[in-house]
C-alpha cells in the first residue's frame, strides 16, 4: 500500500480493518488463495517425481548402486508396521524413546546456549570495552568447528551424556551470541538518542531499546541455533551416544538394518523442522509489532 | 506575532497541560560554536564559529544545503555529542561550554529525528507515555490519561494501540511530536522532519505543526533545506553557508501569525523568497561542487 | 604505491589502537587461565573442573612444533583439504545453476523447492551411513556428505539473492531493449553474486565441520567403525589421537582445523571482494 493511499484514508477506518477479520477467516482466505494458485499442484508434481524416482530406481528398475538402498515401500511398510522386521516403527516404544532422548538433549543445550548467549551478545553489542576484551577470545575459538571438539569433550566431561550436550550447546551458543551482538549493533542510533532525550537512564535504555531492538536478530540467531544444534547433536550421537536418533542411524548401519537408517533420517527431518517452527512461532508472538507491520505491508 | 490568538488557544487546551511561562522559556544562545570531527589535520570541520540566538516562544528555522553541518549543530544542543569549542546556553543556563563540552541530553530539549524515531516495538500510546514513565514523573494511569487527551487533541484518536509501523509516515510524525510535547519541553528540535514526505502531505503537516505551536507556544528549532518551508514556518530564518556551517544571513519574517497556506501566495512571502533565494542557491551550488553528502 | 601506503597506515593505526591492545591482553589472560587450569593438579594439587583435563597451551605448542615436521600430519591435512575442495566445488557447480533456475522459473521453483525444503532439515551427517551404502568408495561418500553440507546453504543464498534484485533493473533493461539472455547475464548474475559470495563463505565453514565429523564417524566411533578402514584426514587424526591417548595431539589437531577453516573463509572473502568491487565502501 503506498503512502498517499494511507494518508487519504481516515485514520480509524484504515486501522480497524485488520482487527475486524478474525484469524480463522484470514486463515481460510489464505487457504483458498493458495488452492487457487498453481503452487499446491506443482508441489505434488515435485513430491511425485521425487518419490516415484526413489521407488522405480530402487525397487523396479534396480539401477546399479540404487539397488543397494532401502526402497520406498520397504521403508514405509517397516515404519508403519506393527511388527517391524528391524525393530523400529511408530508402534514401538523404543522409537519414541530415541526421539525423546534427542529432543531432551537439544532442549537442554538450546536452553543453556540461549541463557548464556543472549546476555553475552547483548553486552558485546552494548559495551565497547566489554567487546574489546571478550570478543577476541570468542573469535579465537569460533573457527574450530564444534564437531572437532568431540574427542576433547569426551576427555573433559565424564560419561557419554555431557559431551554430547556440550557439543550441541557449543554450536548453538556461537550462533546465538553472534547474532545477538549483530542485533544490538544494527539498532539505529536515533532510537537510543530519542530515549535519552526522553529522560531514560542507561539501564532503562538497555531494557526498553536495546533488548527489543535486537529481538529480530536474536530470533534469526535462535533459528540458526536450533538448526546447528541438530547438526552437532547427530554427529555427537553417532560418535558417542547411547540413545538418540543419530545413534539409531549409526547402529542401524553397523547392524545392517538399512530401512531403519532412512526411518531415522526422516524422523530427524520432521523433528528438526518442528523445533525450528516452534522457535519461529515464538518469535512471531514476541514481535507482534513486526508481524502486524508486515500484514499491513508496512513501509519500514 | 499574534498574542491574542495564542492565549485563546492555550486556554482551550485540556487539563492545563502547558506551563504558564511556556512562552518565555526555551531561548537558546549559540556562541562561537565549533565542531571538528576526527583527528586534527585529517578530520572534517562541520561547524565554524557559529553564533546566533533562538528566541523563546518562536520558531527559528535553519536552512542550509545537505551536509553543511545543521544536524551537527542540533546534536550539540541536544547533547548527543560535544562541541570542539564555544558554548550553548538554554535560558541562561549553560548546556555546554568551556570545561563541559558535551551537554547532557534531557527532556527539556526533545529531538524529532530526520527519519523518525518512534520505537517500532512499542504501540503509539506506549511511545507517547515513554518519557514521563521513564522519568518517573507520572504514574502509568496518569500518563495514559494525559496521552489520550493529547492524542485526541492532535486528531490522533483511535490509533493508541497500533504500532508505528501500521500508520502512515505523516501520522507517525504527529505521534512523534505529541511524544515530545508530553514532556513539556522548553524547546523542540526538529531535524528535517518532513523530508521524506510528498509535498501534499507536507503542507498538511506544516499547518498541523503551526496549530500545535499556537496551542503550546513551545520554542521550536527547525532544520530544513527547503527555503519555502523555512519562510512559511519561521519567525526567524537562519541561512547557513555550505560546510563548515556559519550563519550567512539572518532574517526576521514579519508575516503575521497565525499563518495558513494562503500566505504562500502573498506579495510579502514572494519578497522574502526573492531576497533569500540567491543566497541559498549560491551555497547549494558550492555544496554540490564540493560533492557534499550527508550521513 | 598508494595502496601500499594506505595499507601501512591502516596497519599502524590498528596496531597502536585501543582495540588491538585490549585484544592482546584478553588473549594473554585467556592463555594464562588455560595454562594454570591445565596444570592446576600438579601446581596446586587441586584439579580445576574441566580445564584440568585439557593439555596446557605450552605443551600443545611443543606438539604443534613437532607435528609441522611430521609428513603424516601434512598428509592428513592434505586429505581433508582435498575433500573440502571437492565437496565445496561440487556444491557450487550444482547449487548455483539450480538456485538460479529456481529463482528464474516459477514452475521449476514450485516443483522443486518443497522437496528441497523437506530434505534440508535432515542434518548432513545423518546421511553418512546412507552415503556409504550408496557410493562405491569411502572417499566418494565423504565427499558427498561434504557436498550436502555446503549445497543447501548455497542454493538458499542464490535463490534469496536473485529474488531480491530490484524489479526496476529488469524494467530499465527491457526498456533499453535487452534480450532475456542479456538480462540473465548482465543483471541476474551480477545481482546474485554478492549472495553467492555470502553463501560460499558460510558454506565452506560448514564443509570443514562436516568433513571433520564424517572422517571421525567413518574412521572411529564408539559404535564401531562405520565403513571399516580409516580414510585419514584431520578428523580421523584427532579421533586417532584420542584413541591413542595423546591429548596434546587432539588439541593441536583442533587448532589446525580451526586455522584451515579460517583461512579458506578468508580466501573466499577476498575472492568475493575482488569479484564484487561495486560493494566496496568509499
Ligand atoms: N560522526 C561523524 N564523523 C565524521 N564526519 C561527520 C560525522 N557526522 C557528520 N560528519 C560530516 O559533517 C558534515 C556535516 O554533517 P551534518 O551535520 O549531518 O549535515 P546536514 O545535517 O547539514 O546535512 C558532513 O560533511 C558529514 O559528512
Ligand atoms: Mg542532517
Amino acid at each position: 500500500m503506498s503512502e498517499t493511499d494511507l494518508t487519504k484514508l481516515p485514520i480509524n477506518t484504515l486501522l480497524d480493518r485488520s482487527d475486524q477479520m478474525s484469524s480463522t477467516a484470514v486463515a481460510m482466505h489464505r487457504l483458498s488463495l493458495w488452492l487457487a494458485s498453481p503452487r499446491p499442484y506443482l508441489m505434488m508434481i515435485g513430491f511425485g517425481l521425487f518419490l516415484g524416482f526413489w521407488y522405480l530406481s530402487v525397487e523396479v528398475w534396480k539401477l546399479p548402486r540404487f539397488a543397494e538402498m532401502p526402497g520406498l515401500t520397504t521403508v514405509v511398510s517397516e515404519w508403519l508396521s506393527k511388527n517391524p522386521i528391524y525393530g523400529l516403527s511408530i508402534f514401538v516404544d523404543e522409537y519414541y524413546l530415541h526421539i525423546w532422548v534427542s529432543i531432551r538433549r537439544i532442549a537442554i543445550a538450546f536452553f543453556l546456549a540461549t541463557a548464556i548467549g543472549v546476555p553475552l551478545g547483548l553486552f558485546l553489542g552494548w559495551s565497547k570495552r566489554f567487546k574489546q576484551f571478550v570478543f577476541p577470545v570468542f573469535e579465537l575459538l569460533r573457527p574450530i568447528p564444534p564437531l572437532a571438539w568431540v574427542p576433547l569433550a569426551i576427555v573433559m566431561f565424564h560419561g557419554s551424556e555431557t559431551p554430547v550436550i556440550f557439543l550441541t550447546f557449543l554450536a548453538s551458543f556461537y550462533a546465538t551470541a553472534l547474532n545477538t551482538m549483530l542485533g544490538v549493533q544494527s539498532i539505529d542510533i536515533s532510537y537510543v538518542r530519542a530515549a535519552s532525550c526522553l529522560g531514560a537512564k542507561r539501564w532503562q535504555i538497555f531494557r526498553h531499546i536495546i533488548v527489543p531492538g535486537a529481538l529480530p536478530f536474536i530470533f534469526t540467531g535462535l533459528q540458526i541455533s536450533v538448526g546447528v544444534a541438530w547438526f552437532s547433536l547427530v554427529a555427537g550421537e553417532m560418535v558417542s551416544g547411547q540413545y538418540g536418533l543419530g545413534y539409531v542411524i549409526n547402529t542401524s548401519y553397523t547392524m545392517v538394518r538399512y530401512p531403519t537408517i532412512i526411518i531415522g533420517m526422516v524422523t530427524l527431518g520432521i523433528v528438526g523442522y518442528v523445533t525450528s517452527a516452534m522457535v519461529r512461532v515464538l518469535g512471531d508472538y514476541m514481535m507482534q509489532w513486526r508481524t502486524r507491520e508486515l500484514a499491513l505491508g508496512g513501509e519500514r | 506575532m499574534n498574542p491574542t490568538s495564542a492565549s485563546v488557544a492555550v486556554s482551550a487546551l485540556p487539563g492545563g497541560a502547558i506551563p504558564a511561562q511556556a512562552a518565555r522559556t526555551g531561548k537558546v544562545r549559540i556562541i562561537d560554536a565549533v565542531k571538528y570531527y576526527g583527528a586534527a589535520g585529517t578530520g572534517v570541520l562541520a561547524v565554524d564559529h557559529c553564533t546566533f540566538e533562538v528566541p523563546a516562544g518562536e520558531i527559528t528555522v535553519v536552512v542550509g544545503p545537505s551536509g553543511c553541518g545543521k544536524t551537527t549543530l542540533l546534536n550539540a544542543i541536544a547533547g548527543f555529542h560535544s562541541l570542539s569549542s564555544g558554548s550553548i546556553y538554554l535560558d541562561d543556563e549553560m548546556l555546554c561550554g568551556p570545561g563541559k563540552l558535551k551537554a547532557e541530553p534531557g527532556p527539556d530539549r526533545i529531538v524529532v529525528f530526520q527519519n523518525g524515531a518512534l520505537f517500532p516495538w512499542k504501540t503509539n500510546i506506549e511511545n507517547i507515555t515513554f518519557g514521563p514513565m521513564m522519568q518517573g514523573r507520572l504514574t502509568r494511569a496518569e500518563a495514559y490519561e494525559k496521552a489520550r487527551d493529547m492524542m485526541a487533541d492532535a486528531g490522533l484518536r483511535g490509533i493508541e494501540n497500533n504500532y508505528p509501523g501500521e500508520i502512515s509516515s505523516g501520522v507517525r510524525r504527529r505521534v512523534e511530536i505529541v511524544r515530545a510535547l508530553m514532556n513539556d519541553p522548553k524547546i523542540l528540535l526538529l531535524d528535517e522532519p518532513y523530508r521524506a514526505l510528498d509535498s501534499l502531505t507536507k503542507s498538511v503537516m506544516h499547518e498541523a505543526l503551526l496549530e500545535i505551536f499556537y496551542k503550546n507556544r513551545v520554542t521550536i528549532f527547525f532544520i530544513t533545506h527547503d527555503l519555502e518551508e523555512a519562510i512559511f514556518l519561521g519567525h526567524r530564518v537562519v541561512i547557513m553557508t555550505t560546510r563548515p556551517c556559519r550563519p550567512k544571513k539572518i532574517l526576521d519574517i514579519d508575516i503575521p501569525h497565525p499563518r495558513d497556506y494562503s500566505v504562500l501566495t502573498t506579495k510579502r512571502f514572494r519578497e522574502f523568497m526573492d531576497e533569500t533565494a540567491a543566497a541559498v542557491h549560491e551555497e547549494a551550488t558550492k555544496a554540490f561542487a564540493a560533492g557534499e553528502k550527508e550521513r | 604505491m598508494n595502496a601500499i601506503k594506505g595499507f601501512v597506515l591502516k596497519t599502524i593505526s590498528f596496531v597502536t589502537g585501543e582495540d588491538f591492545w585490549r585484544g592482546i591482553v584478553a588473549i594473554i589472560v585467556f592463555l594464562l587461565f588455560w595454562e594454570t587450569g591445565s596444570r592446576s593438579q600438579s601446581w596446586f594439587g587441586v584439579a580445576f573442573p574441566w580445564v584440568s583435563q585439557v593439555p596446557a597451551p605450552t605443551a600443545v605448542l611443543q606438539e604443534m612444533y613437532r607435528l609441522i615436521q611430521d609428513p603424516s600430519f601434512w598428509h592428513s591435512a592434505y586429505l581433508s583439504t582435498l575433500r573440502v575442495t571437492e565437496g565445496f566445488l561440487a556444491a557450487m557447480v550444482i547449487g548455483i545453476p539450480l538456485g538460479l533456475a529456481m529463482a528464474v522459473s516459477k514452475t521449476f521453483y514450485g516443483i522443486s523447492f518443497p522437496v528441497f525444503e523437506v530434505l534440508r532439515p535432515i542434518p548432513p551427517l545423518a546421511w553418512v551411513p546412507a552415503a556409504i551404502i550408496f557410493w562405491p568408495t569411502q572417499e566418494l561418500s565423504i565427499a558427498f556428505v561434504t557436498f550436502l553440507g555446503a549445497f543447501f546453504t548455497i542454493v538458499i543464498n542464490v535463490i534469496g539473492g536473485a529474488q531480491a534484485i530490484d524489479v526496476r533493473y529488469f524494467q530499465a533493461a527491457r526498456s533499453m531493449g535487452s534480450s532475456t539472455w542479456d538480462i540473465f547475464r548482465r543483471i541476474i548474475l551480477p545481482g546474485t553474486l554478492p549472495s553467492i559470495v555470502v553463501g560460499a563463505t558460510v558454506g565452506i565453514g560448514i564443509t570443514w565441520a562436516v568433513v571433520v565429523a564424517a572422517e571421525m564417524i567413518s574412521g572411529g566411533g564408539s559404535a564401531g567403525s562405520v565403513g571399516g578402514a580409516a580414510g585419514g584426514g584431520l578428523g580421523f587424526f584427532i579421533w586417532n589421537s584420542y584413541v591413542g591417548g595423546s591429548y596434546t595431539q587432539i588439541v593441536a589437531g583442533m587448532i589446525s582445523i580451526g586455522m584451515a577453516g579460517y583461512l579458506s573463509s578468508a580466501i573466499l572473502r577476498k575472492i568475493g571482494e575482488w569479484m564484487t568491487p561495486w560493494l566496496a565502501e568509499g
